[in-house]
């Protein structure tokens, strides 16, 4: 039976609720228990909202004035001590940026493959993965005598709901730590707006858009319906948003119950990050455009229009 | 200063990938291939860094079949002076490349070993952290923005929260991001320079490498497909069906 060690995903001393998606998936793993690794300078209030998540069976905590800012090259270590100390079978990230910087080094501090974006799960050792932006699926055997690494696709799996509190546990761990690697700042984009990975409404803007300025008709409309902002990569490029909002193969997967594009074509990397959101809409001059293959419903007009026209209808 | 940075031979990003039908993998016979994008941005980085005169010696690395010397000539054809390619007619994953690296960072001992944050074939986003962790150097991957000082490099990493800077001793591994810099287009003299750098080859065997287990795969499908959509006519007509699915 497995025993899988998930590491916790946190900002500013919130739990992300990715953590709650690679919970959903190692559930799929019929597991003998599912334990969640806080590694934090304090960290309590996180292993409080860990230890309520539906399935897990124990909270593991390491308290570490090094864990203030958490850095792959100071985590891997006691990840890998904590999973060897633990017996762990499988050790799960999800695959926001933080555990797609943490977990590969985790893996090879076992000296283990790894198994990325794990967005279906066949047994223990066997899942789906996608690959080529999405375009291809591949199901990967991973060896069965050797703890499994991966990472979750988040958009693969909702939250897990909240269920009675699992004990949690102060783990001592003997490891030493480098310190070749300093935190110097964390730049925010900080807004009220829901988080575009996990908003369940998400709208979104492409290289139609037309210029910074512009964007603010998204903003407003998104505010309107309580949806997140994201873009395409045409429009971060061209300086329109922040590259934090791109959304496709190299940005943010996101699987928002409704994602409205507006002035969006379409590109492939682009599709990569919105193919499994519930509903899609998309709104283009273009009736070529290739976003009106994917779109559950598509509008062919000047965005500029549509939104006001949009907005009003809404309120109606 | 010296700088090793890794590329890798891939279907070209404008490819619409074919899945054979007997799904054993993707067609790569008479297939575009070229480098990897995020690696290309790496050569370049390498490039400004030996332009500015912070860096001596550039070389390019890569692990994979004779075709692979296509790349190579590129990265030379960038500027780097000189080439390693680590043959192999067999599939290379993750931790053999990081192992492969490991051992051609001992050999060379480069300040910086950077490449793509990822290969956007397989797409796994793991041969830099797996090289760090091996060779125990610390690791700034998603950079994009990068300063090299004297002993240590200041990087600025595109992360879903923002843009997060950390400092770190060289020598270390930097992997990528998409706006890290925007590759130049490549000059018919400088291509016809490239050809006269040498590359030297080199085995897993030489590096005494040997391949880790990896991953197996069982069958490769297309993804799932979404149900067809329609198209509606006006605002009205969308507000309802938005509406009608309680969306709205």
């Amino acid at each position: 039976m497995s025993k899988v060690l998930i590491v916790a995903d946190y900002l500013k001393g919130q739990l992300n609720s990715s953590t709650a998606r690679a919970v959903a998936c190692a559930k799929d793993l019929s597991p003998e228990s599912i334990e969640v690794l806080v590694l934090a300078d304090d960290a309590a209030s996180l292993a409080e909202a860990a230890a309520k998540l539906d399935g897990v069976t124990k909270v593991l905590t390491v308290e570490r004035p090094e864990n203030e800012h958490p850095m792959a090259a100071t985590l891997a270590p006691q990840i890998a001590a904590a999973a060897e100390q633990g017996g762990h079978s499988h050790v799960l990230g999800p695959n926001t940026t933080f555990g797609k910087d943490l977990m590969p080094r985790v893996a090879a501090k076992l000296g283990v493959a790894m198994v990325t974006d794990i967005m279906a799960v066949h047994g223990p050792y066997e899942f789906e993965r996608p690959i080529y932006a999405g375009n291809a699926v591949v199901t990967v055997k991973a060896p069965d005598n050797q703890v499994l690494v991966a990472s979750v696709r988040c958009a693969s799996y909702p939250a897990v709901a909240e269920g009675d509190a699992a004990p949690v546990e102060a783990l001592s761990l003997d490891v030493e730590l480098p310190s070749h690697t300093r935190f110097v700042d964390l730049e925010t984009h900080g807004s009220d707006r829901p988080d575009l990975q996990t908003a369940p409404k998400v709208v979104s803007g492409g290289r139609g858009v037309g210029s910074e300025e512009n964007f603010k008709i998204l903003f407003d409309f998104a505010d309107k319906i309580g949806a997140a902002v994201g873009a395409s990569r045409a429009a971060v490029d061209a300086g329109y948003v922040p590259n934090d909002m791109q959304v496709g193969q190299t940005g943010k997967i996101i699987a928002p119950e409704l994602y409205m594009c507006f002035g969006i074509s379409g590109a492939i990397q682009h599709l990569a990050g919105i193919k499994d959101a519930g509903t899609i809409v998309a709104v283009n001059k273009d009736p070529e455009a290739p976003i009106f293959e994917v779109a559950d419903f598509g509008l062919v007009g000047d965005l500029f229009k549509v939104l006001p026209e949009l907005e009003e209808a809404i309120s109606k | 200063m010296k700088v090793l940075v890794a590329v890798k031979r891939a279907i070209d990003y404008n490819v619409r990938i074919q899945i054979k039908s007997d799904g054993s993998g993707v067609v790569h016979e008479g297939v575009k291939h070229s480098m990897n994008p995020f690696d290309e941005i790496a050569v370049e980085e390498a490039m400004r860094w030996k332009e500015q005169g912070k860096v001596e010696e550039v070389v390019a690395v890569t692990i994979g079949p004779d075709a692979c010397q296509e790349q190579l000539r590129s990265a030379l054809a960038f500027g780097c002076d000189r080439a390693i390619h680590v043959k192999t007619d067999d599939e290379i994953q993750p931790l053999t490349a990081a192992n492969v690296l490991k051992a051609l960072a001992e050999k060379e001992s480069p300040d910086v070993l950077i490449l793509g944050k990822q290969a956007i074939d397989d797409d796994c986003n793991q041969t830099g952290q797996m090289t760090a962790a091996l060779l125990e150097w610390p690791q700034a991957t998603f950079a994009g923005k990068v300063e090299l000082e004297d002993g240590k490099a200041k990087v600025t990493r595109e992360i879903d929260a923002g843009l997060e800077t950390l400092e770190v001793d060289l020598p270390a591994i930097i992997t990528t991001d998409l706006r890290l810099n925007e590759p130049r287009y490549l000059k018919l003299p400088d291509i016809m320079k490239a050809k006269k750098k040498p590359i030297e080859d080199s085995s897993l065997d030489e590096l005494g490498v040997t391949p880790a287990p990896g991953l197996e795969a069982v069958k490769t499908a297309p993804p799932p497909q979404r149900e067809p959509g329609v198209m509606v006519e006006s605002v009205e007509e969308l507000v309802s069906k938005l509406k009608d699915k309680g969306l709205i």
